[in-house]
């Protein structure tokens, strides 16, 4: 996907690509790990379960094996376990779409270390295959996005790039290394104190079981000249499941980071309960932007928070494709005064998709302001629900808050909801919401088509069109994967 | 006997349930200029709906020949590629593709090859000039936030980009002021031109004629083809609008 051309290596990090074809990285080795199919998963699978009885799975034990596999230090293992105890101790949400399907006996066992769950490329499905030959994702990778267990080599790139912000102070790690070097500190300072196992029943499972993901820091005024992407961290266990992403932007600095990739993530231990920490301290500005597709047999429910300071900007660009069933609400707290959230948002779910998202902001001082841009699509019966919710404390006078929902229903199967929430404390606050829902015209399709392109074309164009809230704020090139994505969508053959 | 370009005969359309056009003759030869008037609501749009080929317009009864080829019922996409363009009086905002990629992707799919950047980018910056469209709009959204005068520009660089064999112009001066009126007919002098193209020019009003070269004039009414003419039925209807015809049947 994002590659350095083989002749110029300096230019890591630039995305600098033929159109439309991929490139094999010829000079890095594909490092397979691939074992048979432990049986015993699928006995396990053989017997009725509640899905709710889903405590049995995850042992005190088997944390501290993750533990002991990771070279935690003291506490994070205590850590873990604590999060453990609060995970057996809270209740699955009752509020949202329906997570019956959620295996956790194949998780546990998944999360284990040395576990011999890793799928084989055989049984990956047809469709997941099909829509990697698609989508052009380079034979390398596709293993690995698969959850087949090949690691996927992209160290070359990751660590040009590693070197190149390097330069600029900036310390980009491996949240696993993270702990141990001369950051530890820092990151026990701020791991998980943004969103808490307490919050809720996945987020303490994170802080049980996670692995993998980003540490970032970046100094004082420092401009991060070159987004930072999270792709190349593919190849660690967990394949991006259990990632935690924590990035500090310290005062007046500035970085793009990015993550995820519209290429299907596929795993048959079917949950993605990531989390990611953003503080943005005084006057600094961040950009976190996502695309993701999880595959359609997966649960994402994600955890993302922003707390911001006086002055700071936190600005969310998201693209949320795939996954069965989906809770997502990037917060923003908005802690000190003039402080901004911006969020630019789209979703599209197809048949068998149940996709809750949205946004959360709350304003905790003066003259901060919120915007909200949302757009989802439904197509094939599937289910699009946005969730605002926007709060404004007495003392957050000068509130500016706007939330705009746009929903483009493309067949009357499809469902549309969405709901917003309001609390606002103080007289002195400008706040707007508007919703509005359509389908594609007639008279759309018959513009485009006059001018040569197939109805097929013309109404993925169309929906590219209403995407385009979110496509124009990436890098070139995943928006151009992700009009790829939406296109293929279209057709109805995405695995 | 050289075949005409287009041939409407005994042409039926409904909308929905009610039949609007009641059974049109019509021919339009290579290189002609025909203007198609009447009063509001009497089915020239559909006319022009129907021959650019939406399916909202059925064809219940008679057929439309292009090029000697039978074109009553084939898709619109296939009808712009055999050289057929409709530029539309509320043309659609389309966000998320530029002016100019958009016409690029139109040519492509009209010819089937890719078309060379450089050349294609002069040829459309002398267009907008010619137009009295400022550059800047190229790179813009498609539509999206022009004016309804920029808008029927648009439609013309289309036309002057595309060169199709047989352009129909649908109410194309219709809100637009006095300059822009001019501006859009000198483009469509530059299509009969260069492109020598036929034209069927939909319009109530005659604004957009007066320095236009018209072969042949049609006055509808009621959906059917009520009258035929040279250039001089425009001047006529200017004078004294449709009643005298009315009176005359």
């Amino acid at each position: 996907m994002r590659r350095e051309n083989e002749t110029s290596e300096k230019k890591s990090g630039r995305k600098a690509r033929k159109s439309g074809k991929r490139e094999e990285i010829t000079n890095m080795e594909e490092k397979t790990y691939v074992d048979d199919i432990d049986r015993s998963v699928y006995d396990i699978k053989d017997e009725e379960h509640d899905a709710f009885r889903i405590e049995e799975g995850l042992t005190p034990e088997i944390v501290d094996q993750i533990s002991k596999e990771k070279h935690d230090p003291e506490w994070m293992r205590e850590f873990r376990q604590q999060s453990l105890k609060i995970y057996q101790e809270l209740k699955v949400p009752d509020w949202g779409p329906s997570i019956k399907g959620l295996d956790m006996d194949h998780i546990a066992t998944y999360v284990r270390p040395h576990s011999d769950m890793k799928n084989n490329w055989k049984n990956v499905p047809k469709d997941i295959k099909e829509t990697f030959e698609r989508l052009g994702i380079p034979q390398a990778e596709r293993k690995s996005l698969a959850g087949v267990g090949a690691q996927y080599d992209s160290e070359l790139v990751y660590h040009n790039v590693k070197d190149e912000v390097a330069a600029q102070g900036v310390v980009y790690l491996d949240m696993e290394s993270a702990l141990q070097g001369e950051y530890a500190d820092m990151v026990h300072e701020y791991f998980m104190k943004l969103i808490t196992p307490r919050d809720h029943k996945f987020a303490a499972l994170h802080g049980a079981v996670w692995s993998g993901g980003s540490f970032v820091y970046v100094p004082k005024g420092v401009d991060v000249s070159i987004p930072l992407q999270s792709y190349f961290r593919l190849n660690a266990k967990g394949a991006g499941q259990f990632e935690h992403t924590l990035i500090i932007v310290d005062e007046g600095a500035n970085l793009h980071f990015i993550e995820g990739c519209s290429a299907p993530k596929y795993n048959v231990a079917n949950l993605h309960a990531g989390c990611v920490e953003l503080f943005v301290k005084k006057n600094a500005k961040l950009r976190y932007s996502t695309i993701e597709n999880w595959s359609k047999n997966m649960y994402n429910l994600n955890s993302k928070r922003a707390l911001v300071e006086e002055g700071g900007t936190i600005e969310w660009v998201s693209g949320s494709f795939g996954s069965h069933v989906s809770y997502l609400y990037p917060m923003s707290i908005l802690k000190g005064r003039g402080a901004k959230m911006e969020f630019t948002g789209v979703t599209f779910a197809a048949a068998g998709q149940n996709l809750d998202t949205g946004a959360k902001v709350v304003h905790a001082a003066p003259d901060t302001s919120s915007y909200m841009n949302t757009r989802s699509i439904s197509k094939g019966g599937g289910i699009s629900t946005f969730r605002s919710s926007v709060v404004v404390q007495k003392n957050a006078t000068g509130t500016k808050s706007a939330v705009s929902c746009q929903s483009l229903m493309l067949d009357s199967e499809s469902r549309s909801d969405t709901i917003p929430a309001m609390d606002v404390r103080t007289k002195e606050a400008s706040i707007g919401h508007e919703a509005k829902i359509g389908s594609i015209s007639d008279d759309a399709v018959f513009y485009l088509m006059s001018r040569g392109l197939t109805e097929e074309e013309a109404r993925a164009l169309i929906v590219s069109g209403f995407a385009d809230n979110v496509s124009k704020e990436l890098p070139m090139e995943y928006a151009v994967e992700m009009n790829n994505l939406i296109r293929l969508e279209m057709k109805g053959s995405i695995g | 006997m050289s075949h005409k370009l287009l041939t409407v005969k005994d042409l039926h359309v409904n909308v929905g349930e009610k039949e609007i056009l009641h059974g049109i003759n019509l021919q339009v030869g290579k290189g002609e200029t025909h203007v198609l008037m009447g009063p509001n609501g009497t089915g020239k749009s559909t006319l022009g709906y129907a021959i650019a080929g939406n399916p909202r317009y059925e064809v219940t009864e008679g057929s439309i020949l292009f090029n000697g080829e039978d074109i009553t019922y084939m898709p619109v996409n296939e009808r712009a590629k055999k050289g057929i363009f409709l530029s539309f009086q509320n043309p659609l905002e389309v966000p998320g593709v530029t002016l100019s990629a958009f016409i690029r992707s139109a040519l492509e799919y009209k010819t089937g090859e890719r078309i060379r950047l450089f050349t294609y980018k002069k040829k459309l910056l002398e267009m907008m000039e010619l137009l009295n469209m400022d550059e800047s709009y190229a790179e813009r959204d498609l539509n999206v936030g022009f004016s309804g005068g920029e808008k029927k520009k648009a439609e013309i660089l289309q036309l002057l980009m595309l060169e199709p064999s047989l352009a129909i112009l649908d109410e194309t001066d219709s809100g637009l002021d006095v300059d822009a009126v001019r501006t859009v007919s000198r483009g469509i002098q530059i299509y009969q031109e260069r492109c020598k193209g036929s034209l069927l020019i939909i319009t109530h009003s005659t604004k957009i004629l007066e320095s236009l070269h018209v072969d042949v004039t049609h006055v509808m009414e009621n959906g059917i083809v009520v009258k035929e003419g040279d250039a001089s039925l425009v001047d006529v209807i200017n004078e004294n609008g449709f009643t005298e015809l009315r009176d005359e049947k």
